[in-house]
């Protein structure tokens, strides 16, 4: 039973959640498209899918698994195959040295969800020999099949389906995305927000599931989750499966906001910013890979831009130029990782009920305080 | 005999790879024969030995570059223990996995900035970078000295650690981390030598292989990394001779695949060995048996 200050609380989540979006659409009907922001927000939103489904695998199932890239570069091409126009595969502007094989195409829902299928199938196919293994084997092993599915799609033999190790465009991206049935276009940014915010709240209700709690006992203990009757191949194979679904389109999405794909960025260094993003944020907390993302794509992309500037340097050091930006940025993670490994949130939620609990403290403390000076 | 004409060149380059494999191999079995943690950032010590090589001959006689690069090779694997790896002694090991990781990043994101992200050329060293002819294949001179080179050094490391006190003190702590620290073993230098050791032979590997490829860019420690990784995996990881073993097996099949025309897949072979090694014998070789791997 959930009492009543509970039930408000997640009301007022819901709400302030609401708001956000409303929000989100009001500024991007006001502000011009163009600006900054909103390249920010929606490669935050997808990284945020990706970074949440690591965590699902890594914060509550206890996998340390790397091959998230992977994953996200399946989903990438299937759905650019599959929502590419079919006059566009047939042409000789996209697939240049091959004849493309798939002679259809398909809208862009059953894209994306062929997108986190045919993901999850890899998954679940490279899950039964891999999730024998533990901890750093087993990111090694996920690591190398990552890179071993970027060689197929880059393989020539694959050409008529891959185009090869070039460029995949042309199919449906952020700016040809419409209210189903009309010719109304939805706001690129909202899209993408209401898109992975979809992900993730599916994610979060499997968290707190009888799933879920199975999840985070194979990660507290596993002989003692075993003996409690947690069947650990199945368990571990369902969290890497509906991780990589969720990889599979946040890669989609990614390839959305990208306007074009290609094989060559979804290396292993990839997979490695997802997991400094997880580990920003807090390993095992959902909340906290969500503000992670944000806060790793705006100080990447835009807020640390002006280290790059050579023209900003001062005392005439020459100390900032191209490049500047990311080591400054490195050196952040290091001792984020060093001193603060709990992350910004830790294992924590972002929750309406902490904060009310903090403002209540901090008002009686206040209270006591106006109380004492009185009486002195 | 035209058939070993056109494969001879593979073969030698193999085994020159091979070669190279083996010392950063070294470096990675040993810290996870001791501490039990994938030093992910090895590969790119690597990296920067080759860039410091670059940065150091270009002001420098290579009789003083050369020392200094394997020197300042030393100091940052040092540098790197010290500071990223010792403070979380007692975290768990997805927080140390995590922190090289992170060291990896950082290495290769000052590469990038020192480099501007170009390919350095690498100096060409007189002697070893000459081109001969053996059997009628061209190849240099360097890919000959590679294994001599290679297996020398890894004799004398054997020795090192049959023979000397710090020697018997790393198999110590190899063998059980917490009771030879309760014998007094100083766990943390024995640590350190380590990394140097490791450190040192990545610098001379980093110096075969680069006379070879003669271009250093930020990015071009990751993938041998990852191989020498496998190579320590497949040879039995903690065993050093192992290690020298898979890499060169990696090193000429990988350059066999490349001989076959199947250049895209010579890194997935690699890693397919990884997993196939895993899940068939996942002590390698020649790895002692432990329970917590699998």
């Amino acid at each position: 039973m959930k009492t009543k200050e509970e039930k408000r609380d997640s009301w007022i989540a819901m709400g302030l959640l609401a708001g956000f979006y409303v929000l989100l659409l009001v500024v991007e009907m006001v502000v011009p498209p163009t600006h900054m922001l909103f390249s920010i927000l929606k490669k935050s939103a997808v990284y945020s899918l990706a970074a949440v489904s690591m965590n699902l695998l890594n914060g509550f199932t206890g996998l340390f698994s790397l091959g998230q890239a992977g994953f996200m570069l399946m989903g990438a091409y299937t759905y650019a195959i599959l929502t590419m126009p079919v006059e566009l595969k047939m042409g000789d502007s996209v697939y240049k040295y091959y004849d493309c094989i798939v002679h259809f195409q398909t809208g862009m829902i059953p894209g994306l969800l062929m997108a986190g299928l045919v993901a999850a199938l890899m998954a679940a196919l490279i899950g039964i020999p891999v999730l024998r293994l533990k901890s750093d084997y087993l990111g090694i092993a996920t690591l190398g099949f990552a890179e071993i599915i970027r060689a197929m799609f880059q393989w020539d033999a694959l050409g008529p389906l891959t185009n090869g190790a070039n460029i995949l465009s042309g199919f449906i991206d952020l700016n040809h995305v419409y209210f189903p049935f009309t010719q109304v276009k939805i706001p690129p940014t909202f899209f993408v927000f209401l898109l992975s915010g979809g992900c993730i709240a599916v994610i979060v209700l499997l968290i707190n599931s009888s799933y879920g709690r199975a999840f985070k006992a194979i990660r507290d203990d596993e002989t003692a989750a075993e003996a409690m009757g947690i069947n650990l191949f199945h368990y571990k194979e369902l969290s890497f499966v509906i991780s990589s679904f969720f990889a599979g389109i946040s890669g989609a999405l990614l390839a959305m906001y990208q306007f074009t794909v290609k094989a060559a960025p979804f290396k292993t260094s990839m997979t490695y910013e997802i997991l400094l993003i997880v580990v920003i944020g807090g390993i095992g907390s959902i909340t906290g890979s969500c503000i992670g993302s944000f806060l790793f794509i705006a100080c990447n992309e835009w807020w640390l831009r002006f280290l790059d500037d050579a023209s900003n340097n001062i005392l005439g050091l020459n100390i900032l130029r191209s490049g500047f930006r990311k080591v400054v940025f490195s050196v952040v993670i290091m001792v984020i990782v060093l001193f603060f490994s709990r992350g910004l949130m830790g294992d924590r939620e972002f929750s309406v009920k902490r904060i009310r609990k903090r403002w209540e403290k901090l008002r009686r403390r206040g209270k006591d305080a106006a109380k004492g000076g009185g009486e002195a | 005999m035209q058939f070993l004409q056109n494969s001879l060149p593979y073969l030698l380059a193999g085994i020159s790879v091979g070669g190279q494999y083996a010392l950063i191999a070294i470096g990675y079995t040993m810290v996870y024969g001791i501490l039990r943690l994938i030093n992910f950032a090895h590969g790119d010590v690597f990296m920067a030995a080759g860039l410091m090589m670059v940065y150091l001959s270009a002001t420098l006689p290579l009789y003083l570059a050369i020392p200094l690069t394997l020197l300042a090779t030393v100091l940052l694997g040092f540098i790197i223990e010290r500071v990223a790896y010792k403070p979380l002694r007692s975290a768990p090991r997805m927080s140390v996995m995590i922190s090289a990781i992170g060291v990896s990043y950082l290495i290769q994101n000052c590469a990038l900035y020192f480099t501007g992200g170009l390919a350095k050329v690498y100096p060409a060293i007189p002697w070893i970078s000459d081109t001969i002819t053996v059997w009628g294949a061209v190849t240099k001179r360097v890919t000959l000295i590679t294994p001599i080179l290679t297996l020398v050094l890894v004799v004398v490391l054997v020795l090192f650690i049959r023979y000397t006190k710090i020697g018997l003190a790393m198999r110590a702590v190899a063998k059980d981390f917490e009771t030879s620290q309760l014998m007094g073993i100083k766990i943390n230098s024995v640590i350190s030598v380590t990394f140097i050791i490791g450190s040192l032979l990545a610098a001379v590997g980093s110096l075969l292989y680069f006379s070879n490829y003669a271009s250093v860019t930020p990015t071009s420690g990751g993938m041998p990394g990852l191989k020498c990784f496998v190579a320590a995996v497949f040879g039995g990881i903690g065993s050093i001779p192992g290690a020298v073993i898979g890499a060169f097996i990696i090193g000429i099949c990988e350059n066999i695949i490349k001989g076959l025309g199947w250049t895209t897949f010579s890194d997935a072979f690699t890693f397919a060995l990884l997993i196939v090694i895993l899940l068939v014998k996942p002590t390698g070789l020649f790895g002692e048996k432990a329970t917590d791997k699998v």
